[in-house]
């Protein structure tokens, strides 16, 4: 679900202008009404609870009474709690890393099922199974699969296998990382096959007379060919995994300590557990800030074109 | 602009946490189940709900008291919904605070219900419930200070009681040639020994953090007697800072940097009993846990506990420590509420199930069958008409832990308010990554007394 959200959804007004000629310029007005259902359901569901989570971040609320004003008490809260810098370290470190791990990983296997082969066909699809699982399964699976006293290690007696995964600090990040690219590495490598196909084989033909190796072809030609489907890609990666909350809460509720905890998880603990309403709004208008900033940072990356480049995506 | 970004993420933002938590529960083995349930009685209002908790036996019990009294009100019958331990915390403070909690409130009384009363939220029941006198006369004294606010009582004890009790497996200690601990000074001993025939001394569910808290609990108990709590509890300043508290978070370090807990106990977690079959398989060899999970081992453990390998004890004193060691903490009973929201003609219906089938006859027998002490008085006399030697035993030994007990403390994170307590947990688990000394965790918990 995190990584549903589309980075840029084509404006209507462009939709509406490029419609042919001059004779369609005077019934645009029966156009328009079709954004209709999507502006009720952003309004609804997109700026109607904005708003009341900036509203609420103002307030004193724990769930259950009254909702009493506060000022800017929550904000100095929040702000000046140590747990704040670390919840966004965390979020970063995994955001960072899982993209560092996840973009090579699935620009190779996107290329390698571009080919038309019959077997790569098969493999394509064994590789979109884990993307068909639920979440808080995997979690679930994962935990079991690493329990230092019943899991795979102890009971295969293979010694490496037998480690505190969850319960160390960087063990437990990498696992994070490490079951987040295996869960999406499929996701993404769909988005590249996509991309690499539509690349003209002319290039490909042109480079091998001139000379060009396979190696030299991959960097020279594919590579660049997919600059937007790498933005497109890398813009999903990164606003998907500030919302990263199902697979952390369910495999190590943000722990070992606080080692795991996101900004998102930091969210949820103090709004329904704490039953702070307050200080976990301010930290949705962070996240909310955030995103809004990597997501406007990664469009500046890829320049202004970008929409009419969305290939594959 | 990026609206849908933007929409999507504030949207997940805010929702995400309350529908994942629905969503979880829904994922579990024992997820939200419901009672297909009469919507023809008219007088019922918009019909009496009652959410409950999953797991054996408790579970069952309570689904028979509702089928009981389901069939002898066929007019106005009680739906329910059972939810996972946690996904019913998480659930039920959104719901009532939403305006859609059940009728009937099921939980652990201290701070949660007070944080309930003081929106008000649930009904003052002392009225009713004086003229209850047979079943406020059956219960436990000490069951009704976790009910009661301001002096007035806004929840009926029922169920059971549950002190947090020392397990012990006794081949583990045969295998080393010892006696179980009599001191803290011989738990401290005991650790080395066990970890050089490569047993884990202790079991231990981390991640849960409310299972590290029992630790505490006792250790401040046996080092500066029941007052240190009580202190903290009544919001004095600092209280978290007393040297007592001190030395108890100082002796529960050296334990764990002893190497007194099995490994990777920070990502073992109480709900799926793991940390129960660690002891129960010979993997460690003592565990600190309340006494509901007697009847989990047994069923479970295989010959463990009908074989007589399981021990039990109270928790030892500490050498030079303040406190009464037959003290005990752990749940004094768990609670009904009934919600302020609920129309009338639910009210009334909810509280003729409390009065009638919480305690009735038939519960009590089935609690102690299922190896609970029940909270009323009239356990005892149940206890002589259990044949099973080992069940007879352990129960016997539960009621003499909850009846002599100087003082039976109700476990800090249900006596606490809920932004205490969740501070508190959060402290606990980095208390026991030792990545906060405990200096440090005096100063975080200081920091929200009275909150």
């Amino acid at each position: 679900m995190t990584v549903a959200a589309p980075p840029v959804a084509p404006t209507t007004g462009r939709t509406v202008s490029s419609g042919t000629g001059s004779a369609r310029v005077g019934r645009s007005g029966s156009v328009a009404w079709m954004v209709l259902p999507a502006l009720v359901m952003f309004f609804v569901f997109g700026v109607v609870p904005l708003v009341g989570v900036l509203v609420l971040s103002f307030t004193q609320w724990d769930g259950l009474g009254a909702i009493h004003p506060n000022g800017l008490a929550n904000w100095r809260s929040v702000l000046s709690d140590p747990q704040l810098p670390h919840s966004i370290l965390v979020t970063f470190e995994i955001m960072i890393l899982s993209w560092a791990v996840q973009t090579p990983m699935s620009l190779l296997l996107g290329t390698f099922l571009a080919g038309r082969q019959r077997y790569r066909a098969f493999l394509a699809v064994l590789y979109f199974i884990p993307l068909l699982l639920s979440s808080a399964a995997i979690a679930i699976t994962y935990k079991a699969l690493l329990d230092p006293n019943f899991g795979l290690g102890p009971g295969l007696h293979i010694g490496f296998l037998t480690q505190d995964w969850l319960g160390k600090s960087n063990l437990a990040i990498g696992v994070v990382i490490f079951i987040v690219s295996w869960q999406f590495i499929p996701f993404h490598s769909l988005i590249y096959q996509g991309g690499v196909r539509q690349i003209p084989t002319t290039m490909y033909e042109a480079a091998s007379i001139d000379g060009a190796g396979r190696v030299r072809q991959f960097f020279s030609i594919t590579v660049p060919q997919l600059k937007y489907t790498i933005i497109t890609s890398s813009t999903l990666m990164v606003v998907g995994s500030l919302t990263f909350f199902d697979l952390i809460f369910v495999l190590t509720a943000g722990g070992p300590g606080d080692a795991t905890r996101v900004l998102a998880l930091d969210m949820y603990k103090r709004g329904f557990m704490s039953n702070q309403m307050g200080p976990a709004s301010v930290i949705a208008v962070i996240l909310v800030l955030l995103g809004l900033a990597l997501a406007l940072l990664l469009r500046r990356l890829g320049g202004s074109t970008t929409a009419s480049q969305q290939e594959g995506a | 602009m990026d609206p849908m970004a933007t929409s999507r993420r504030n949207f997940l933002g805010l929702v995400g946490g309350g529908a994942l938590a629905a969503g979880l529960a829904a994922c579990g083995s024992s997820g939200p189940s419901s009672t297909p349930g009469s919507t023809a009685g008219a007088a019922a209002g918009s019909g009496t709900t009652y959410w409950f908790l999953t797991g054996q036996p408790q579970q069952a019990i309570r689904e028979a008291q509702v089928k009981r009294f389901n069939d002898a009100n066929s007019g106005s019958k009680i739906k329910t919904t059972e939810f996972q331990n946690d996904a019913f915390k998480a659930k039920i403070k959104t719901a009532i605070g939403a305006g859609q909690g059940p009728t009937l409130i099921w939980g652990w009384g201290g701070g949660g219900l007070k944080a309930y009363v003081e929106a008000g939220q649930v009904e003052d029941l002392t009225d009713w419930f004086n003229g209850q006198t047979d079943l406020k006369n059956s219960i436990f004294p000490s069951a009704f200070t976790a009910a009661t606010v301001n002096g007035k009582l806004y929840a009926v004890p029922g169920e059971t009681v549950t002190p947090i009790v020392l397990f012990y497996d006794k081949r583990a200690f045969e295998k080393i040639g010892a006696e179980p601990p009599q001191s803290w000074g011989d738990i401290m001993d005991l650790v080395p020994k066990f970890n050089d025939k490569g047993i884990a001394p202790f079991s231990l569910g981390g991640q849960s953090r409310w299972t590290n808290m029992m630790w505490l609990e006792f250790l401040f108990d046996r080092i500066g007697g029941s007052e240190v709590f009580q202190s903290i509890y009544d919001g004095k300043a600092n209280g978290w800072s007393d040297p007592s508290a001190l030395k108890a978070l100082d002796e529960m370090q050296k334990l764990i940097k002893a190497n007194g807990f099995i490994k990777g106990f920070s990502s073992i977690t109480a709900d799926s009993n793991a940390d129960q079959a660690l002891l129960y398989t010979g993997k460690a060899a003592m565990m600190l846990h309340g006494a509901w999970t007697y009847g989990n081992m047994k069923s479970s453990g295989k010959d463990f506990v009908t074989g007589g390998h399981l021990g039990y004890m109270n928790f030892p004193p500490v050498d030079g420590g303040k406190g009464d060691p037959t003290d005990t903490v752990g749940n004094p009973g768990q609670y009904m509420s009934i919600s302020s929201k609920a129309a009338q003609a639910d009210k009334d219906n909810a509280k003729k199930f409390i009065s009638g089938y919480t305690l009735d006859d038939a519960t009590v027998d089935a609690w102690v069958k299922s190896g609970n002490i029940p909270v009323v008085k009239s356990a005892k006399d149940k206890l002589a008409s259990i044949s099973d030697k080992n069940d007879s035993e352990w129960l016997n030994f539960v009621y003499d832990t909850a009846a002599n007990a100087k003082n039976f403390a109700q476990s800090w994170d249900q006596a606490l308010s809920p932004t205490q307590a969740e501070t508190l947990l959060d402290n606990i688990a980095k208390l026991f990554q030792l990545s906060i000394s405990p200096q440090k965790f005096a100063d975080n918990m200081n920091a929200v007394i009275g909150q």
